[in-house]
């Protein structure tokens, strides 16, 4: 299957045990924003990992160039900016040559050509400064617009692929794609200008030597052979240690962060001696660290500083012996002791260009795999608008012979058939994983199903538009998402058409309102880290008001299962009733308060419907639901698994 | 009374109150925090010392090459002009200039190279150092200060203004130096040969440096507002990901890609802007630099036809220029540098100035513990001490000792988990006074204290290593068994034992994540492996299911025998049969009382007895019935 290879690519650098319990995590640990630079940390950590690969992808760069496509009049006027700046750089020792060899010559000394040379030196200065200005200033903005529209194109794509893409891979890792691999392509295009301007400079600079003199320039050019052939033996060494470096680092801020959201319980375990010296420790490797990286960063000086101090010994005796046998001019010494000054930085920045190159094919490859990633879950060409904008439907649910899984060969859902009348309230009971969540995700059609069909007001899911769909179908999460925003926009969300007096009933109709009013701004209260600074309770019924803004005719609701006190309990349970008033609802219920409440409760087990009745008749029936029911547990996700088993099996026999 | 006396400025609440100033824009440049950094350098004596020799040796070695080249230009030129050419002393003379040349360089990389490596290695060295009192001072820090500072606050702070700190010492300081020489010593060096021409090229100088300082101070400015427009950009795509399911649920794909539209479109357009008043700039720095050298090339050109001038001097004049552009480019980094130095140690030294509000008094002796008796008498505590704000707890007095449990229960916000922080000093009494066997808890130090009481708490911080080092957090070299026998204790034993890995698998961040209630039973076995003569359960059962509830306590019971128990749940029968039970409401107690004794009031107690017992068919059963073996219920 086309999807779960990409799927499968996706995850293939992050399946081992330890990854995926990290990647467990990351969802979570986005709350705060510590935890969010040690997140980055890591993730710097993991690109190094990855840092020695090809450092010239021809399929990125296809594609790469085709985002470039939009801007190709720009980025020309560019290319001829980037050539106009060499060659004009290139002049310069040129006509310093000019100026003592034609017009300084002792005996010929002529003031009206060397004003001449002036000015050819001042008209190639300004073409060199708005050469320089053109380059930089139309590659630099069309780098980021490239980049934004690279990042946006992956956020959009990301907002139509099907779930089970979405289920797959955690947040963290596509984070990292959409902020450290466009940010590694960033650096790249940063440096591709002048990747390319010192190619050019270095071709031109060779090239201008060779002219003026073959021999003075292969020997001076020889020294250059010697730089690179250092270079190589130096960079596989460095980076060896600039890894470790910044390894070390991510430690001591890992350690950092941990002590400071820990820091409640090293003082109430009264860690801090211990801890204190287990951070000197690492804190103390880090520095051994960077004085190691500092080594060979700075090693670097003395070679460059001695080769150019030997390349200009080399002009300055070779060329001067040659302008004493008058084999050279003298101005073509003093333009090479110019140009000598000149190449080493092209060289040097070349070399440290080669592993941003080879990041950034790294980065690309993996952007441009989640822009391949297929989209699952499309409108037919035909779809139907499922009811008119404001009009009400006819909300029947409808279940028919359904079979769905997530992996080939594993159905969760085996030949399921249901209805759910309008304005019925069905509750759906049974174990962990016995396939409540995928029921209600198939009426939102999160996903496909395998067999069988979905139906909502008449229609298959998969023959209206999915957008209308969405209209007529609400949902309330088992855990409260909320943004970061203003309780009001919090409430309202993307209901936009929605006023104040509207959001304002929704709270008041779910008891939401008189806590809102507590708070320093009302409605308009940040809420900072996703709510954060609100009970789950009070998160909870957030999450109740915002579905009655939507004010859809169906409503699926996952109750929560965290324990709650009883006080909030109460608040919730009534909201719930208020909630569910008028509208069809399906809701996977955890608490026996709420399954009584439902008109009918359907049991299911291991994807299969086992009963389906009210309440009392259920009791009637004695079966599993009796079973559960009996145990007496206020939720049936305390009772433990064991009991569970058992009273499955019993019924079973 | 304030056992603690603050010192004025230097108090946690001033320390809190500086936190506003990081977001300002405007770069405080303060001088102190400057000479602070270098007094702190300056204890490094021998390698700041060695490291200012290698600046001066560098950067005088450096000067030494356009002086050789041009000696060079005029020797060939003036042996040509005499037809000297053949003499081997000419010759040699050359041979000896290409020496000098190399010496030079030679000379100059190894001083450049010692320079550089001396300020790297002093930098990290000062990073190093406030990274470890950083650290220390962080953790001695009073709870009352963690409850005010965002940790992300915290975290910058320790990851990015150390790091500021140390950019300062290894760029500004050294760097700074070789600049003055070269511009300065070079400077004069060519004006003392000829003012007009020296002058001219030394034109760009101040051009270059203004140019640069003021677009580094810009683009640092701009660099903030472009961070936080990029840091939203980056939590609307996180929360958009991660609550995906929020998303399709309500059709919002249009909606949301509007919202990152918005957010971006302000980001690019920031970004575009400092692309342009980079470049813009750097291209002027670029021109005003050629102009000097064209400027130096047509003048000097002019005097050398006048005679005034020779070739090699002219040369000289122009290699010279070649070597200070590289140097005075870097001006706006060593402006950069200070700045940001500047405030980003003030930014560290506000922390490690602070002394925390809680500490040992001066002498204070250990806490001697008989019994282990509890008393609070007459405990009043407010968050906020200067007095706004409602109280959290009002006149509270009771007294438990050992093999005692005593009961607490109230709505949420009443003040149940504030009494609990009480007792190991988290938080320090507003009036009266808390006890254990007669000795107020301030008078002893805090870590006899907080090794007598062991507080469980409802959430449960996971550090990133194996379950036993985490079970063993307070007592890191706890044997095996014991380890075992406390995870035992919390009915955790079973569930570690199934893991592949054992005690030994990796929790935290990094590793397994637990489930609410797995962690909360480790963080009772945690607390209960130093054997703590006070325990107190702060609602530490809320997400472990009934049952396994029951089994906790029946397995601490033993343990309780001879041990001071508070119980703090919203679970009635967590604690009902609590010695005493106590109500709480708005930090009072309002009834108290045995279960038996509090039930016959009739009042609060009892309706939330109702409400959780006695429910009937449309109240709550929040798992109040006790276990029935599975058996049928009619």
């Amino acid at each position: 299957m086309m999807r779960s290879t990409w799927v499968w690519r996706l995850c293939v650098t992050a399946r081992s045990p330890a990854e995926q319990n990290r990647a467990l995590m990351s969802a979570t640990q986005i709350n705060t924003p510590a935890a969010g630079i040690a997140d980055a940390n890591r993730r710097q950590e993991e690109t190094d990992e990855r840092i020695f690969g090809a450092a010239f992808d021809g399929h990125v760069i296809r594609r790469f160039i085709g985002y470039m496509r939009p801007y190709r009049a720009g980025l020309m006027l560019a290319a001829v900016c980037v050539v106009l700046f060499t060659a004009s750089q290139l002049m310069i020792p040129l006509v310093i040559r000019a100026a003592i060899d034609k017009a300084l010559v002792p005996g010929i000394m002529d003031a009206g050509l060397l004003t001449t040379i002036a000015l050819a030196f001042a008209a190639i200065i300004s073409v060199n400064a708005l050469a320089s200005l053109g380059q930089e200033i139309i590659v630099g903005k069309t780098g980021e617009r490239i980049l934004f529209d690279l990042r946006r194109a992956m956020y959009a794509h990301l907002q139509r692929l099907s779930m089970s893409f979405m289920d797959q891979t955690e947040v963290g890792r596509l984070m990292s794609r959409l902020q450290g691999d466009v940010g590694a392509l960033q650096e790249f295009l940063d440096t591709l200008v002048t990747t390319l301007g010192d190619v050019l400079l270095l071709i031109g600079i060779v090239t201008v030597l060779l002219m003026l003199n073959v021999k003075l320039a292969m020997l001076t050019l020889s020294v250059v052979l010697i730089l690179l052939i250092v270079r190589m033996i130096w960079l596989p060494r460095a980076r060896k240690a600039f890894v470790r470096a910044r390894q070390t680092s991510s430690i001591v801020n890992g350690a950092l962060a941990e002590n400071i959201n820990g820091v409640r319980t090293v003082q109430e375990m009264t860690r801090e001696k211990v801890n204190f010296v287990r951070f000197e420790k690492k804190a103390h490797d880090y520095l051994n660290a960077t004085r190691r990286a500092a080594k060979f960063s700075t090693a670097m000086a003395p070679i460059v500083d001695t080769l150019t101090g030997a390349a200009l010994g080399i002009v300055v005796y070779v060329g001067g012996t040659m302008v004493l046998d008058n084999t050279l001019e003298l101005g073509v010494m003093v333009a090479f002791i110019f140009y000598v000054q000149r190449f080493f930085d092209p060289i040097r920045s070349l070399t440290t260009q080669y592993s941003v190159m080879q990041r950034a094919m790294a980065s690309g490859q993996r952007i441009f795999e989640v822009l391949d990633v297929p989209v699952e879950v499309v409108d037919k060409p035909a779809a139907i608008e499922l009811g008119h904008i404001d009009a009400t439907i006819d909300a029947t649910i409808e279940f028919r012979n359904v079979t769905f899984g997530y992996y080939p060969g594993q159905p969760v859902l085996k030949n399921i058939s249901f209805t759910v009348k309008p304005g019925e309230v069905v509750a759906l009971v049974g174990p962990t994983g016995s396939g409540k969540t995928s029921t209600t995700s198939l009426i939102h059609r999160f996903y496909d199903v395998w067999e069988g069909e979905v139906r909502v007001g008449g229609h298959d899911v998969r023959d209206v538009t999915q957008h209308s769909l969405g209209r007529h179908v609400g949902m309330v999460l088992q855990e409260p998402f909320l943004f970061t925003d203003t309780i009001f926009e919090n409430i309202r969300y993307c209901s936009e058409h929605a006023t104040r007096e509207d959001v304002m009933n929704a709270a008041q109709v779910v008891g939401a309102h008189e806590f809102i009013m507590r708070l320093p701004q009302g409605y308009d209260t940040r809420l900072e880290q996703r709510g954060g600074n609100l009970s789950l309770g009070q998160r909870q019924l957030l999450s109740f008001a915002r579905a009655i803004v939507a004010n859809t005719d169906i409503l699926i609701l996952d109750e929560a299962t965290a324990s709650i006190d009883s006080y909030t309990e109460r608040a919730i349970q009534t909201a719930l009733v208020r909630l569910l008033q008028g509208r069809t609802g399906v809701v996977i219920a955890h608490r026996l308060a709420t399954v009584r409440k439902a008109d009918r409760i359907i049991v299911l087990q291991d994807g299969r419907i086992v009963e389906s009745g009210a309440h009392h008749e259920l009791l009637r029936g004695r079966g599993l639901y009796h079973r559960l029911y009996s145990m007496n547990y206020a939720s049936f996700d305390d009772i433990p698994e064991d009991l569970i088993r058992a009273a499955v099996a019993q019924t079973s026999t | 009374m304030n056992s603690t006396p603050t010192i004025p400025g230097t108090s946690e609440a001033a320390g809190a109150s500086t936190l506003k100033t990081e977001s300002t824009d405007a770069p405080a440049l303060s001088i102190n925090v400057i000479l602070r950094i270098l007094r702190m350098a300056a204890r490094h004596r021998v390698s700041m010392a060695a490291g200012v020799i290698c600046a001066v040796a560098a950067a005088n070695f450096q000067l030494l090459i356009p002086q050789y080249l041009g000696a060079a230009v005029d020797h060939a030129q003036g042996m040509l002009a005499h037809a000297d050419t053949g003499s081997q002393a000419a010759r040699s003379a050359l041979w000896t200039t290409a020496m000098i040349l190399l010496g030079a360089g030679v000379l100059r990389g190894v001083f450049t190279m010692f320079q550089n490596y001396l300020g790297e290695s002093l930098g990290h060295r000062i990073g190093y150092e406030l990274r470890l009192a950083y650290f220390e001072k962080l953790q001695r820090m009073s709870f009352s200060y963690h409850d005010r500072v965002h940790s992300g606050d915290l975290m910058t702070r320790g990851m990015l203004d150390v790091e500021g700190v140390r950019r300062f010492v290894e760029n500004a300081m050294y760097r700074s130096i070789v600049l003055v020489i070269l511009v300065g010593y070079g400077g004069y060096h060519l004006l003392s040969n000829d003012l007009a021409l020296g002058a001219l090229a030394l034109s760009f100088v101040p051009i270059v440096a203004w140019r640069a300082a003021v677009s580094r101070l810009w683009l640092r400015r701009t660099w903030r507002q472009l961070q936080e427009r990029l840091s939203e950009m980056t939590r609307i795509m996180e929360e958009n990901l991660g609550g995906i399911r929020v998303v399709r649920a309500f059709v919002a794909q249009a909606f949301e890609l509007a919202r990152f539209d918005k957010v971006a479109g302000d980001a690019i357009a920031m970004s575009l802007k400092r692309v342009e008043i980079r470049y813009r700039n750097g291209a002027m720095m670029i021109f005003s630099y050629y102009a000097a050298m064209g400027l130096v090339l047509w003048i000097g050109g002019l005097k050398v036809i006048h005679g005034t001038l020779s070739v090699g001097m002219l040369t000289e004049f122009l290699a010279y220029m070649a070597i200070l552009q590289q140097p005075v480019r870097q001006i706006g980094m060593i402006v950069n540098s200070v700045a940001r130095g500047s405030i980003s140690g003030a930014r560290v030294f506000d922390i490690i100035d602070l002394e925390p509000v809680i500490r040992d008094k001066a002498g204070a002796p250990e806490l001697a513990v008989s019994r282990g008796v509890l008393r609070f008498e007459h405990v009043d505590f407010s968050y906020h001490p200067d007095g706004s704000g409602a109280p959290a707890l009002r006149d509270i007095s009771f007294e438990v000792g050992p093999g005692k449990t005593l009961g607490i229960v109230g709505p949420p916000g009443s003040g149940k988990s504030t009494l609990a922080h009480m007792i190991p000093r988290f938080y320090d009494v507003t009036a009266g006074r808390i006890t254990i066997d007669g000795q107020d808890i301030r008078d002893v130090t805090l870590e006899s204290l907080r090794t007598c009481v062991g507080v469980m708490q409802q959430d449960t911080f996971l550090f990133s290593a194996p379950i036993e080092s985490n079970i063993a957090y307070g007592e890191p070299d706890a044997q095996q068994e014991r380890i075992m026998d406390a995870a035992g204790l919390a009915q955790l034993h079973d569930y570690v034992q199934r893991l592949p890995s054992g005690y030994e698998t990796l929790v935290g961040e990094r590793g397994l994540s637990l489930s609410g209630g797995q962690r909360q039973r480790l963080s009772i076995a945690r607390s209960i492996l130093p054997g703590p003569n006070v325990i107190v359960f702060d609602d530490s059962t809320a997400s472990v299911d009934a049952g396994t509830e029951q089994k906790i306590r029946a397995a601490l019971r033993d343990l309780s025998r001879e041990r001071t128990t508070l119980i703090i749940s919203h679970r009635l029968n967590s604690l009902m049969h609590a010695d005493e039970i106590l109500f709480l409401e708005a930090g009072r107690i309002v009834e108290r009382g045995s279960h038996a004794q509090i039930l016959a009031l009739g009042g609060r107690y009892k309706d939330l007895y109702d409400l959780q017992v006695r429910g009937g068919n449309d109240a709550l059963d929040l798992g109040m019935a006790p276990l029935r073996d599975g058996t049928l219920a009619g």
